[in-house]
């Protein structure tokens, strides 16, 4: 004789708690207050939205060469199509273009297989890059070698210019900032104490008057005879504004590793570097990835900062079209659409940082 | 019992002779390089015959600047230039921490609000804004809206008191009179006299629980001690209406364009970040403290202003100073669009005029670096009031 226990099937949750009815009740409109919120923020929305996209989409023009096409006050998407290639290539000689081309993909190439998940081999395709990919770039971009014209770097500028000034300013400020982030936590005072004003002072001052100083200020350093160009100049200042703040981000990383770390690596009779480069840095480095990220997306933002040191990268190419007499009147479209550039860019950084982080999270972070 | 030899570090493997050895390097290192860049510097000046020295700073600039808050004549010094840019560097980046800080802690707050839209708002405008670089937003502001704005002549103008055009924002500006020095007066003694009466009565609630109307104390010594002083005295001011003189206003007060384009762009900019770090902060508060201050029976906006806000205060501070500095470093961006701050007057025209780049650029460097490290003195004084007593 057994009798088993047969629960009664659950009820079904109150019908004023589901659906989408519920949901609007108690995200959009609980409470008076909030009601009164959700809808004056509509009617903001609705006011200036519908406008923007009838300008924008609506009445824009899309098709075509002419800037006289549009003149019913419509959006004027035109200059994109006819200006491309100049966004892209500046003033690069139109029969090298190929060179850039080639620097392009190799540098998309292999971002693209760093950044993906599951390829092999990656530690020696990282270093491959890091110390390949400057190499590439000043051989095929600058020439002067193997049968291609040189190309003086007074003409690198657009996208192109934009792009290699924040690679080479990526690839060199991550190895500086570790050895300052070293440095600055040495138990060598004199060490300690170069680094740490190294970095104060850096961080101290506004990266334009780092450049102006590196545009002004450099050649009359340097001995005569040994002249960098604008663009090496530009880049130097660059490397050291951004190699400050990186250390800063490694320091953080380095402070949050217990000292039981290191103890342990030195108990097992590894040596500094080796305690740094195989215990601390792996652990410190992984933390602050967010932070690393942050400081490479600062730094692509603020290449556009050359344009006022006379260089032309690819806001400057943009502006340059927005003034010119050929296109009047597209100083919205033009600024919308720099913007759009450059947020492209930013924002996948910033959400493949926080896909690297959940990835790598292995229970440091207590929540 | 033998003691085992103690073994012979040999002396390249001595960690301490090590380090010695490494320093004396670095420092060596060190003035090698700054006694060589300096003597090709002064060998480079002397080639090119540029002058050294602060002697310039005596001699008369002879340029026009847009817009100066002290007085400044084409006849003064290069000196005075300095000092015109740096308040105007100053009064941006003041402008722009107040509005940045309250447009910040806002959209940061407006982020965790259970509306939906509210939140997500705030969301989109913080992703938006900060992956866009800052000299686009003001190109943005500056080319794209201020300047598409009437000529002076078709301002937009309101009762012939207020024009809005592309020359910028002409008000109606105060004229002090003799008296109005005595109005000031009463207003800076009502200001104190508020703080010190403010800081009694916190101590007599905490000492005997006795409150005190501070609210009503505080308008009365502030706003209504200096308006009873201003009508006494005979209403010491007089307006200064702007008018249209040939091709722009002449008289009254005026908001410039470039200032304008500035500040909103710093504000719209740096907002973003500050948005971020009071959403970090408040988050940190646990959501135990939360309950506890409902189950007191404080109203919601009670828990955000009592227990939330102070707690998220000691995690939002740190990171708000460095919002602080970027933003003073950032105003410098003014260069790109003539609002005429320290690097756009003295880097960019006297350092043109004068040459000596050395110099400029060092008085230039050392504004910013002092003010870097008195902002972040001020902070940490304060960080260090707010922060968590621990025994």
């Amino acid at each position: 004789m057994s009798e088993t226990f047969v629960p009664l099937p659950s009820l079904p949750p109150p019908s004023g708690s589901v659906g989408a009815g519920a949901w609007l009740r108690a995200r959009l409109f609980n409470g008076p207050v909030n009601s009164l919120l959700t809808l004056a923020i509509l009617w903001l929305l609705a006011s200036t939205l519908i406008p923007l996209l009838d300008w924008g989409l609506i009445r824009g023009h899309f098709v075509g060469r002419d800037p006289q096409a549009c003149r019913d006050g419509g959006a004027c998407w035109l200059f994109v199509g006819v200006r491309l290639k100049f966004f892209v290539y500046g003033f690069y000689p139109e029969a090298e273009l190929w060179r850039v081309n080639v620097v392009l993909f190799a540098a998309v190439a292999s971002i693209g297989t760093i950044a993906a998940p599951g390829v092999p081999g990656k530690r020696w395709i990282i270093p491959g890059a890091v110390v390949g990919m400057p190499i590439l770039t000043f051989v095929f971009m600058h020439g002067g070698m193997f049968g291609m014209p040189e190309v003086a770097t007074d003409q690198w500028s657009g996208l192109t210019l934009t792009l290699v000034l924040s690679i080479v300013g990526i690839v060199a400020a991550l190895p500086i900032g570790i050895v300052l982030a070293l440095g600055r936590r040495s138990k060598m005072m004199v060490i300690r104490l170069l680094c740490t004003v190294f970095i104060e002072v850096w961080r101290g001052v506004p990266l334009i008057s780092v450049l102006f100083m590196a545009s002004v200020m450099l050649p009359l350093f340097l001995p005569e005879g040994l002249q960098f160009s604008k663009v090496l100049r530009a880049m130097i200042g660059i490397v050291l504004f951004e190699s400050a703040y990186m250390a800063e981000v490694v320091r953080g990383g380095l402070q949050a590793i217990p000292r039981g770390q290191s103890e342990a690596a030195a108990a097992l009779g590894l040596g500094y570097w080796r305690t740094m480069g195989l215990v601390v840095m792996p652990q410190a480095l992984k933390l602050v990835i967010p932070g690393i990220v942050n400081t490479f997306i600062a730094l692509f933002k603020d290449t556009t900062l050359v344009l006022i040191i006379g260089l032309f990268d690819v806001l400057a190419t943009i502006h340059a079209t927005i003034v010119s007499a050929e296109w009047p009147n597209i100083a919205t479209e033009g600024y919308l659409f720099a913007a759009a550039v450059f947020w492209v860019f930013c924002f996948s950084m910033s959400r493949y940082s926080q896909a690297l982080e959940r990835k790598l999270n292995t229970g440091h972070k207590r929540n | 019992m033998n003691q085992p030899p103690k073994p012979r570090i040999k002396p390249w493997n001595d960690p301490r002779i090590r380090a010695w050895v490494f320093q004396i390097l670095a420092m060596a290192f060190v003035i090698w390089l700054a006694t060589t860049l300096f003597f090709n510097t002064l060998e480079n000046m002397e080639r090119r015959s540029i002058q050294t020295g602060f002697a310039f700073l005596d001699r008369t600039a002879g340029f026009g600047i847009l817009f100066s808050l002290i007085p400044y004549e084409e006849t003064d010094t290069y000196g005075r230039t300095f000092f015109v840019g740096l308040l105007n560097t100053m009064l941006v980046s003041g402008l722009g921490i107040v509005t940045a800080t309250l447009l910040g802690f806002v959209a940061g707050i407006a982020r965790l609000s259970s509306n939906w839209l509210v939140a997500r708002i705030a969301e989109v405008y913080v992703e938006i804004f900060r992956n866009i670089p800052l000299l686009l937003q003001i190109f943005f502001w500056y080319f794209a809206v201020l300047q598409a704005l009437p000529s002076p002549r078709e301002s937009i103008r309101f009762h012939d008191m207020v024009f809005l055009s592309k020359r910028g924002l002409y008000v109606p500006a105060p004229v002090a009179e003799p008296g109005m020095g005595w109005v000031t007066i009463a207003f800076v003694l009502g200001v104190v006299a508020t703080l010190l009466i403010g800081r009694w009565a916190r101590k007599r609630r905490e000492e005997t629980g006795q409150g005190f109307p501070i609210w009503r104390t505080a308008l009365g010594l502030v706003i209504g001690l200096p308006l009873v002083l201003f009508v006494l005295m005979g209403a010491p001011l007089s307006w200064s209406l702007p008018a249209l003189k040939g091709f722009n206003f002449v008289g009254g007060g005026v908001l410039l364009p470039e200032l304008v384009a500035l500040w909103f762009a710093l504000t719209i900019y740096t907002g973003t970040f500050i948005a971020e770090i009071v959403r970090s902060g408040i988050q940190a508060v646990s959501h135990g403290q939360t309950e506890a201050a409902a189950a007191l029976g404080l109203k919601r906006g009670q828990v955000t202003r009592l227990v939330v806000l102070p707690q998220a205060l000691r995690v939002i501070i740190p990171p708000l100073t460095s919002q602080y500095l970027n933003l003073t470093k950032n105003s410098s961006l003014a260069t790109a669009i003539g609002y005429p701050d320290l690097v756009n007057v003295f880097m960019g025209t006297t350092l043109n005029q004068t040459g000596q780049a050395v110099e400029v650029v060092a008085m230039t460097m050392g504004v910013y670096l002092t003010l870097s490290l008195a902002i972040s003195a001020v902070m940490n004084g304060y960080n260090r009031r707010v922060a968590l007593k621990e025994r």
